[in-house]
């Protein structure tokens, strides 16, 4: 299970944020801020002639004790995924599928 | 054709002869119709479609990319068919030329109704300008009509 979802707009403004954990919100909330940055780093990569034309943008950066995944739509709407490290049982695809259940909740 | 098509197209001109109506009893004085009500009606509800529409898709590569999609998954799920010709400069203007406009193909083809064109293709060049700005490109849509059933949109992309 991931610890925390976050959708953020094309203007990188906060949309809805949630976690399992209410008194770490905020600790999270710099998580996914400060990835934001790798976010935009990636898309500018894909921009300039790599082809990676997947929506799902994999695996952020892993910190110590979490791994944060990111998603972005065509229309530039950001999904970011927090989960812990410890769990060894939660594999690519399937944090991609959440990313797909997430973007059809939204759209 | 299926019933929500229909459906579709009389909602399209009803909204059209009540916006008319209403600026008719607004101002009586000017005689060219204003369309922009119509037009932002489009817009808002083309920048919606395109969320729903590009969830599937892959990302876009460029802005040609994008009108590509836009000429044929986006025109064929509102208008059912796919745009007959695109053309660009490859300088930001693009021209989509359809050549049996759905909300045109149902009046008669003749040059009589030809000064009535113009209020069944604001809307499309909304949805255009609203699905366009979604994705991140800002432009500027006009509508030309020549012959009755075909129509070109003209594309005018904004760059900064």
């Amino acid at each position: 299970m991931a610890v925390c979802a976050a959708i953020v707009g094309k203007d990188n403004s906060p949309k809805y944020f949630a976690c399992t954990n209410p008194d770490e919100e905020l600790n999270f909330q710099y998580k996914v801020l400060s990835s934001l940055d790798v976010v935009e780093e990636k898309l500018n990569a894909a921009n300039k002639g790599s082809d990676m034309r997947e929506l799902y943008l994999g695996i952020l950066y892993s910190l110590e004790t979490h791994k944060i995944y990111g998603y972005v739509t065509n229309t530039k709407i950001k999904f970011i995924i927090v989960a812990e490290s410890t769990n060894t049982a939660l594999r690519d695809n399937e944090i991609r599928s959440m990313f797909r259940k997430l973007h059809s909740l939204r759209a | 054709m299926s019933m929500s098509d229909d459906l579709f197209e009389f909602l399209h001109s009803e909204v059209i002869n009540y916006s008319i109506q209403r600026n008719e009893i607004k101002k009586k004085e000017s005689k060219d119709d204003d369309l922009s009500n119509i037009e932002f009606i489009g817009f808002s509800t083309g920048f919606k479609v395109i969320e729903r529409l590009t969830k599937e898709m892959p990302r876009f590569k460029d802005e040609l990319d994008t009108m590509k999609f836009i000429c044929t998954d986006f025109w064929s799920a509102i208008y059912k068919k796919q745009i007959d010709n695109l053309r660009t400069n490859h300088q930001g203007v693009y021209v989509l030329q359809d050549n049996a406009f759905r909300f045109l193909i149902k009046i008669s083809n003749g040059k009589q109704y030809l000064e009535y064109a113009p209020r069944y293709v604001a809307f499309t060049c909304g949805v255009i300008r609203g699905g366009l700005a979604n994705l991140g490109i800002n432009c500027l849509v006009t509508a030309e009509v020549q012959n009755m059933p075909s129509c070109k949109f003209h594309i005018q992309v904004q760059r900064m």
